[in-house]
């Protein structure tokens, strides 16, 4: 059953990602002189735009330049202040990945990373828009945190988190209105996993000891907790974990529940290869080798078209992630 | 703050490019590998900044007053290591740990490894964007200390490079101050046959840059350069300073061919000869 910590309307309520980016950026940065901002010509749509109103003189338009966005939020960071910088995930990490190599994560420079239009969820723009490959790029890189908050809220929380925290963090957020799951009540802490759905949480007659979990991040928890309740439909429990932090990997959270569940299903907006489901099965082989399912982008560039028509298409809707559920179930 | 220079301080610093070369050499023969050309070309600017352009304090590298000097082609480290060696920032003796296991004096410089390289660089192109973010956190905060960045001429081939050179010009940066080391090398060949720069004074014209160009080999020069460029307001500036690739080293000036390698014992010899000889001359 669903945390009560959680929205229990949140398949009626949406807001995007992004939009609690730039909320945290403004109410940050009141609080905080030493934010600054970057955009790439792309301030509107990645929510930078009440920052730049509000504090001009720490906003900085850097033009279509994400290759010189990252060396200058470098300087910015290793002098003092805590540069956020903003464009779309394609780009920033896509381009800019070794300026971001050197220049932010080696040089240890308080930079925070702030990857827009994340995933097939960008949609009608195409796979040229659809950054795929972001969470692999950044959690392989010594010193950097990698973050991706699971709706709007929780987007607040963890540009908020990035700010305090030091050194270096990927956040990725989405475009696209996605349900509002969390709530202010909702633990956020960066690094530690939480678990949204427990099957054996109920009252004695419903409660089923769980059988799988699901660990989802970003915009897919919401498949994952849907799928969550139709595998109670049919009798099967499960437990759904948001993973919103990738890097550092909430170890001791993702071994309790493979000891408890014994299977796991990855549900991210990512490629399968390099993402969360890697992140896991890394630790799994390492620590306790448990049978694993990957819902993701099955090494295939995506398209253009509504988002919901990719999910279906592209195998990472909730039926699919019922059918991988079932799937590693058999295969303990 | 700069100080009236005179003929002993001119002297001075001449002499201590020399050291700087001399320490160079010796430190790359003992490492086995690295860049010759560009350390030895750049000497002088280096010996100019730190003893005498530079506010800086050896003692106390994080002084929170101090100019920032960002280097952002990295590979010619060594002569910055010797300066600063030389300047008192870490004993001599630590020079011949370049490029080994366990120093801090790492192939390309890294900030968390060594106080006072004030950053990690060697891939190219990004210095100057660091430089920028330096001196608009100075801005912000009221600071006087001014950012001195120093690049190469091949680096110019970056985008990365010219994308943070339009926004410096945009912001009218001017507690920045870029010096290029115009040796006309790179490791393909000449700049103008691999990639032709010129004309580079009109490019960076174009960008909204103050533009100076100097013998790089003249300490004179390179400081009162330096000190025009602090009463440049409305622009960026950038210092095109003229030298010479393996200056100081008969048989290495002007061959791009010692861009990338390092003398063996003998050849090392000779160089330290050389270099001496004109020590003793001056």
């Amino acid at each position: 059953m669903l945390k009560e910590y959680l929205n229990e309307s949140w398949e009626k309520e949406t807001d995007a990602i992004r939009n609690g980016f730039g909320e945290a950026l403004v109410e940050e940065g009141e609080k905080n002189k030493d934010i600054v901002v970057l955009a790439g010509d792309v301030t509107e749509s990645t929510r930078c735009n009440k920052f730049a109103e509000k504090f001009p003189e720490r906003f900085f338009n850097v033009g279509v330049a994400e290759q010189g966005m990252a060396a200058i939020a470098a300087g910015f960071g290793i002098s003092g202040k805590i540069p956020f910088i903003a464009s779309y995930a394609a780009f920033s990490p896509g381009r800019n990945w070794e300026q971001i190599r050197t220049t932010i994560a080696y040089n240890d420079s308080n930079v925070k990373i702030a990857g827009h239009h994340a995933g097939i969820m960008t949609g009608p723009d195409g796979a040229t828009h659809q950054a795929i490959e972001d969470i692999a790029t950044m959690r392989v890189m010594p010193n950097m945190k990698v973050i991706v908050p699971c709706d709007a809220v929780e987007a607040k929380k963890a540009t908020i988190a990035a700010a305090k925290m030091w050194g270096p963090v990927y956040l990725r957020l989405v475009r696209e209105k996605t349900p509002i799951i969390t709530t202010g009540k909702t633990p956020f802490i960066p690094g530690k996993a939480e678990i949204f759905w427990n099957s054996a949480d109920g009252k004695k007659k419903k409660a089923r000891l769980p059988q799988v979990c699901i660990a989802a991040c970003g915009p897919f928890v919401g498949n994952a907790l849907l799928a969550a309740e139709a595998l109670e439909r049919e009798d099967i429990g499960s437990v759904v974990l948001n993973v919103h932090t990738i890097k550092p990997l909430d170890e001791v959270k993702i071994l309790e529940m493979a000891k408890k569940c014994g299977a796991f299903v990855s549900v991210e907006d990512h490629s399968v290869i390099g993402g969360l489901g890697s992140a896991i099965a890394e630790l799994l082989a390492k620590e306790r080798p448990t049978p694993q399912e990957f819902i993701g982008m099955q090494d295939t560039f995506g398209e253009s078209g509504n988002p919901q028509e990719l999910i279906q298409k592209y195998g990472m809707s909730a039926k699919d992630i019922v059918r991988a559920a079932k799937h590693v179930i058999k295969r303990k | 703050m700069t100080q009236e220079i005179t003929e002993d301080k001119l002297k001075f610093i001449e002499d201590k490019a020399r050291e700087i070369r001399s320490e160079v050499i010796k430190m790359l023969t003992e490492s086995g590998s690295g860049h010759s050309a560009g350390p030895l070309g750049m000497a002088d600017v280096f010996a100019s900044l730190y003893f005498h352009i530079l506010n800086h304090d050896p003692e106390n590298p994080n002084w929170e007053e101090r100019d920032r000097l960002i280097l952002s082609n990295g590979h010619i480290c060594p002569a910055r290591y010797a300066a600063m060696a030389i300047a008192g920032y870490f004993p001599m003796k630590e020079l011949w740990t370049l490029r080994k296991i366990g120093s801090r004096l790492q192939g390309h410089p890294h900030r968390t490894s060594l106080k006072g390289v004030e950053t990690t660089s060697g891939p190219l192109g990004t210095g100057l964007g660091q430089a920028i973010g330096v001196s608009l956190t100075a801005k912000l905060d009221g600071k006087k200390w001014r950012t001195y960045c120093i690049t190469s001429d091949g680096e110019h081939d970056e985008g990365n490079h010219w994308e943070t050179a339009m926004f410096a010009g945009k912001m009218r940066i001017n507690n920045l101050t870029l010096i290029v080391d115009r040796n006309n090398i790179q490791i393909d060949g000449h700049t103008e046959d691999v990639m032709p720069l010129e004309p580079l004074r009109d490019k960076y014209i174009s960008f909204g840059w103050y533009v100076l160009e100097i013998d790089g080999h003249s300490p004179y020069e390179i400081i009162s350069a330096a000190n025009e460029a602090k009463a440049v307001f409305e622009r960026p500036t950038v210092i095109i300073a003229h030298t010479i690739p393996g200056k100081g080293v008969s048989f290495m000036e002007n061959n791009y061919l010692w861009h990338g390698k390092v003398p063996n014992g003998k050849e090392a010899n000779i160089a330290l000869e050389e270099i001496n000889k004109k020590r003793k001359n001056a």
